[in-house]
């Protein structure tokens, strides 16, 4: 039952994905293109989440620690990029 | 015990992935840049939250040990996606309003994000 229940969430999130990726193509600002890159890095994390379960092992948990602390500093680093024309100032 | 872990385990597995998928799809659908902001931010956190509940349940009952990552992993993003939506919503503010259509602020310093700029000197001088 697990299993099933892995398949689909793991259908849910990829589709996702696919629709954060066709956001961020077409999207028209620049904000609205770092919200779906952050949305795509939180779909990212659910992901390998997934997997470890489906897997087994408990290494994608340091994996997901480390792509959620990237995501955070990258949309912060994007914008203050977009506030300031600059990161550090 | 097990098969009601297991049951428990895949209800908040679904109900997770509903809410990633809404949350993207409000993304993609949603008319303007700042309820497109409310989609992800709230459904996407959820969502995460249920696929790392069903980790920690999953793993008490059949590895037999309980892991402390999940909270971590949990409570970082609860954390950070407040923060990143307030960056967003004040780097759309910078970018998009103008000092005229915002709200006054009703003290000396204008709005953050718009000092300095040639319309918040304009509002300035045009209240002296």
């Amino acid at each position: 039952m697990i299993d099933v229940a892995i398949y689909i969430t793991f259908a849910c999130f990829g589709l996702a994905l696919l629709l954060n990726l066709w956001q961020l193509a077409t999207a028209k600002g620049v904000g609205d293109r770092v919200l779906a890159l952050d949305t795509m890095v939180i779909n990212s994390i659910a992901l390998l989440i997934l997997y470890g379960i489906s897997a087994g092992t408990a290494v994608y948990f340091e994996a997901s620690m480390l792509f959620a602390m990237v995501g955070f500093v990258s949309t912060v680093a994007y914008c203050k990029f977009m506030l300031r024309g600059d990161i550090i100032e | 015990m097990t098969f009601l872990a297991e049951i428990l385990i895949a209800a908040l597995l679904l109900i997770s992935g509903f809410f990633g998928l809404v949350g993207s799809f409000g993304l993609v659908k949603l008319p303007d840049p700042m309820t497109r902001l409310h989609a992800p931010t709230k459904a996407t956190t959820l969502g995460v939250g249920g696929v790392l509940i069903a980790s920690m349940i999953y793993w008490f009952v059949f590895g037999e040990k309980f892991s402390f990552h999940e909270l971590m992993i949990t409570l970082f993003l609860f954390l950070t996606a407040p923060i990143v939506a307030h960056f967003l919503a004040k780097a759309w503010l910078h970018r998009n309003a103008s000092p005229r259509d915002l709200p006054a602020t009703g003290r000396d310093v204008g709005w953050a994000g718009q000092e300095g700029t040639e319309a918040e000197k304009a509002r300035r001088e045009g209240e002296a």
